[in-house]
């Protein structure tokens, strides 16, 4: 089957079968291997990637659901000399230790911070208790995360 | 966060610990300051390059077929004659051209079981196939039977006959001990397996090289030991085998000895195809098969006074070491060393052994048997303080260790001891007095049909640094740091990167003694055709023996330059580069002054120093289900000196959550010796919304051995966050549980006298056949 959806803003054009994880034509199709496949049923989030604003984990979503929809991945984001300000805060905490899960996170706190809901520590929580860390007791992710919203906001305030 | 404890808040009894706030001005010659992660912005972008990341054109996929069975003979290995084998690799230990030994400690453990040869454990790698697809790979799987003759089976330590390792220490007169003894108390603690569950598998790609050898590139914490294993199985020499580290998510000890096995696999495959062999674990193999903390039983004796003394303590350790050695032996002589607890006791005696069973081998995970008995001894003391009536901080302040004290192996601590210090600043910061006479009078004033409980406790502990005994004399690290042609600087050393920093605090080190910036400091990957064999990066010995390594090797090399150009290093180095070539200074490993231990009496300096933890937690227990959540913990950790603030907390935190999981709700169950929870959705570890709020205090007590005076901090947190939560929710409800995890069940039934759940760690027997 041929599946047309957008990666990271580009229009992308994919042969594969409907039952097709999203997860592989991602690494494999078109590599983009930031995200990262650490169960595969949908338990540890390192795989979490948004589909039209959505965390979804892409180690659940066939290729037959993707049609037409936008998908944002890591690669999405800032590049390595121009971190957003999610990825800045991150680095800034050490929010990332052996940075597996941190791809997942670092989507699934772009879902947060887009909903704009008040970035209390117990919504932080929440908004990232699909994602397992088992290096950082997840402090510092919060702390990234509580950040990057307190910088947003001050920006979103700023005289343009 | 960090809790800085303002000026004047420091007890009398800590007079020369420095508590460490982020932004505290230099003491030493390192930078204060935190530089950014080194590979972070590559991690935070999708770049950083893992295992699975990697593309080798051409690559096959492997796989492992495993017993299904705990004890079998193997009879025979039979392929379906009607499939096309044409387009699938096998290979079995005939194909094993070197030894079928996965090196290590004892040549045990085959890398395939051979036919005629014993299976001992449920997971135990038989044949493997390799296949250009995955679904030819996945059918061929299906065509491939084992057949076996059944043995019997041994799953409990307590029953087993075949000691893998016994360790004994001890001092004083035990009799004598007892005799004054006013009171003796004694416990029995049980702990099971626990996974490191790194978010990464085990994931090794073995690629072909011209010169007849093979190139892996893998996730690891160890590439030597890699290394040596394809060196003597596959018959190649020290340049054929070439051990490359990928990005690594992970390790905890699970990633140091198991890739050795992944790896052999992966290369045996690409030996027979001719090609590159992906070896990926998916969650379920990686749960069903990599090694685990080691089961324990622990008893302990012990004798008191009425006035508070400790009089005597007698401790037995068991281990289930599983079906292999693998490190048991050294698991299980930190144990026995650490049983005892942070505490003066004159009168010690303590046996320990590891007994063999078939299951899975267990093996290294932060802490590295130290968990275990420090539950029990912690427990032990805290059950001890209430039968003395007594607080157990104030017992903790009259027992734990203080400079010249001598441990059970007869070493004096003469240096680098902050029992005390961490005991009390954890319990400052956590204000334990006051909320333990809270606790109290909730307790006290609670009605029958309360619904939730509160409760704090604590637990110290400390932590051997760097290897046991004289095990850093025996490996004789080699380090280096280079001056390159174009006047770079480079460090070479062989210490992995998994996440806990090695790779931006090296250059800190380095940059602080040549007078540069870490910034300009490079490291070189950690490739065995590149970097010399600096050890392997475990036993929290990266920061404090390697980095003390790499000081030395700078200092030598900036002495060296500057005896040449007389100007400055930072100024000249380009110079001398230009002028000169590069320069390379290797250093090897000398044992620390006056550290000597004697392998064969177990006595002397069992560490050259250790490092010295306090967690305090605080818990609601719910009544009615018996579920812990754990609110919020306090640890206080002393690490010698602080490198790098940032990612010393971030260790203290990630450390006492993966504690806090194997408290409450990390078990493993198994039947018939196969681990029964062996997916991520039946294996859980704590989320977001079930880790407190962990504050990490920063505790320096330098060690004079290591020229910046680190001892190592990634392993202390995780001796002491079960205990505290334990006590927490004795405090809580009132009752003692013995066995980990605590969970609902064990609660609930330790509070209504139900019959117990059975103990952690030991599998039932197969469930009947069903005669449908």
């Amino acid at each position: 089957m041929t599946y047309r959806f957008v990666v990271n803003g580009d229009p992308v054009e994919v042969e594969v079968p409907g039952m097709r994880r999203l997860l592989d034509v991602l690494r494999e199709e078109l590599a983009l291997t930031g995200t990262k496949e650490g169960c595969g049923e949908g338990e540890c989030g390192a795989c979490s990637v948004l589909l039209d604003g959505a965390v979804v984990d892409a180690c659940l979503v066939p290729m037959c659901q993707v049609e037409g929809t936008s998908i944002q991945t890591v690669e999405g984001l800032g590049q390595e000399n121009a971190l957003n300000s999610l990825q800045a805060a991150f680095l800034e905490t050490g929010g990332a230790q052996c940075g597996i899960c941190t791809p997942g996170m670092l989507m699934a706190g772009e879902a947060f911070l887009a909903a704009n809901a008040p970035p209390t520590d117990e919504a932080i929580r929440e908004a990232i208790a699909g994602n397992l860390c088992r290096c950082t007791g997840y402090t510092k992710i919060v702390e990234a995360i509580a950040l990057a919203a307190q910088r947003r906001s001050k920006h979103a305030e700023d005289p343009a | 966060m960090t809790r800085t404890l303002p000026p004047g808040t420091l007890p009398d009894t800590a007079p020369d610990a420095l508590i460490v706030p982020v932004s505290t001005p230099a003491r030493g010659r390192i930078a204060r300051s935190a530089p950014l992660r080194r590979e972070g912005p590559a991690k935070l972008t999708g770049l950083a390059m893992y295992a699975d990341d990697l593309v080798f054109p051409g690559a096959w996929y492997g796989a492992t077929i495993r017993s299904t069975e705990p004890h079998a003979r193997l009879l025979a290995i039979e392929r379906d004659e009607a499939f096309d084998w044409s387009r699938v690799a096998l290979v079995t230990a005939a194909e094993i051209p070197g030894d079928n030994v996965v090196s290590l400690i004892r040549d045990d453990q085959p890398i395939l079981v051979p036919v005629g040869g014993e299976i001992r454990h449920q997971a135990e790698p038989i044949c493997l196939l390799a296949a250009a697809d995955r679904s030819t790979l996945r059918e061929a799987r299906r065509h491939v039977r084992i057949r076996t003759e059944p043995l019997p089976a041994v799953f409990d330590p307590l029953e087993s006959t075949e000691e893998i390792a016994h360790v004994e220490v001890g001092r004083g007169d035990l009799e004598a001990g007892f005799a004054e003894a006013e009171m003796v108390i004694e416990g029995t603690y049980r702990v099971g397996h626990q996974e490191q569950l790194y978010i990464e598998n085990q994931a090794m790609i073995a690629v072909p090289r011209e010169d007849g050898g093979v190139t892996v590139h893998g996730s690891c914490q160890c590439p030597y030991y890699i290394h040596r294993a394809l060196k003597r199985s596959l018959g190649l020499t020290d340049g054929q085998a070439v051990v490359v580290q990928a990005e690594t998510g992970g390790g905890f000890g699970g990633k140091e000895e198991y890739p050795s096995i992944v790896a052999l696999h992966a290369a045996l495959l690409s030996r027979q195809v001719g090609k590159p062999v992906r070896m990926i674990y998916d969650r379920h193999e990686d749960l069903s098969a990599t090694t685990k903390r080691h089961p324990a039983v622990v008893r302990h004796r012990t004798g008191v006074t009425l006035d508070g003394r400790l009089v005597a303590q007698e401790i037995e350790v068991v281990m289930d070491g599983g079906a292999y050695v693998t490190l048991t032996p050294v698991v299980l002589s930190r144990g026995v060393l650490h049983a005892g607890g942070p505490y003066r006791c004159p009168n010690v005696c303590i046996k320990g052994r590891a007994m063999a069973t078939n299951t899975p081998p267990n093996g290294a995970f932060r802490g590295f048997g130290a968990p275990q008995v420090e539950f029990a001894a912690e427990m032990q003391v805290n059950r001890i303080a209430e039968a003395l009536d007594t607080s157990p901080l104030e017992l903790r302040r009259r027992w734990a260790f203080r400079e010249g004290d001598t441990t059970p192996t007869g070493q004096v601590l003469r240096e680098s001891v902050a029992a005390v210090e961490v005991l009390e600043a954890a319990a400052a910061a956590s204000d334990f007095a006051r909320h333990s006479e809270q606790t109290r009078r909730a307790r006290e004033a609670r009605q029958s049909g309360a619904r939730v409980a509160s409760g704090i406790g604590m637990a110290l502990g400390w932590h051997g640094a760097g290897f046991t005994g004289s095990g850093e004399v025996h490996i004789a690290s080699v380090a280096s740091v280079e001056l390159t042609d174009e006047g770079e600087v480079r460090i070479l050393t062989a210490q992995t990167e998994m996440g806990q920093g090695t790779k931006t605090i090296f250059p800190q080190l380095v940059a602080a003694e040549l007078g540069l910036d870490p910034e300009e400091v490079e490291v070189a990957p950690q490739d065995t055709s590149i970097v010399p064999d600096s050890g392997p990066t475990v036993a929290s010995r990266t920061a404090m023996v390697v980095g003390g390594l790499i000081i030395n090797a700078a200092r030598r090399l900036r002495a060296q330059v500057e005896a040449v150009t007389e100007r400055d290093f930072a100024e000249s180095r380009r110079a001398f580069a230009a002028e000169h070539g590069s320069l390379r200074v290797d250093q090897q490993f000398e044992p620390y002054p006056n550290v000597t231990f004697d392998d064969a009496t177990y006595t002397g300096d069992a560490y050259p120093a250790f490092g010295w933890a306090c967690a305090v937690a605080r818990v609601d227990v719910d009544l009615d289900t018996g579920e812990v959540t754990v609110r919020d913990v306090v640890s206080a950790d002393d690490a010698g000196r602080i490198i790098h603030p940032i990612l010393a907390e971030g260790q203290v935190e990630g450390g006492t959550l993966q504690a806090i999981g194997y408290a409450t709700i990390e078990e493993i169950k198994l039947v018939d010796g196969r681990y029964l929870n062996d997916r991520l959705a039946t294996y859980l570890i704590p989320t977001a919304l079930d880790a407190p709020r962990i504050e990490a205090i920063l505790v320096e007590k330098p060690f004079s051995g290591a020229p910046h005076g680190a001892k190592g901090i990634g392993e202390l947190p995780m001796d002491v966050g079960a205990p505290a939560v334990v006590a927490a929710i004795h405090d809580a409800t009132g009752v003692w549980i013995h066995d980990l995890p605590a969970t609902p069940e064990r609660i609930l039934a330790a509070m209504t006298g139900a019959p117990t759940p059975p103990a952690p760690g030991i599998s039932a027997p197969a469930a009947p056949r069903g005669a449908a």
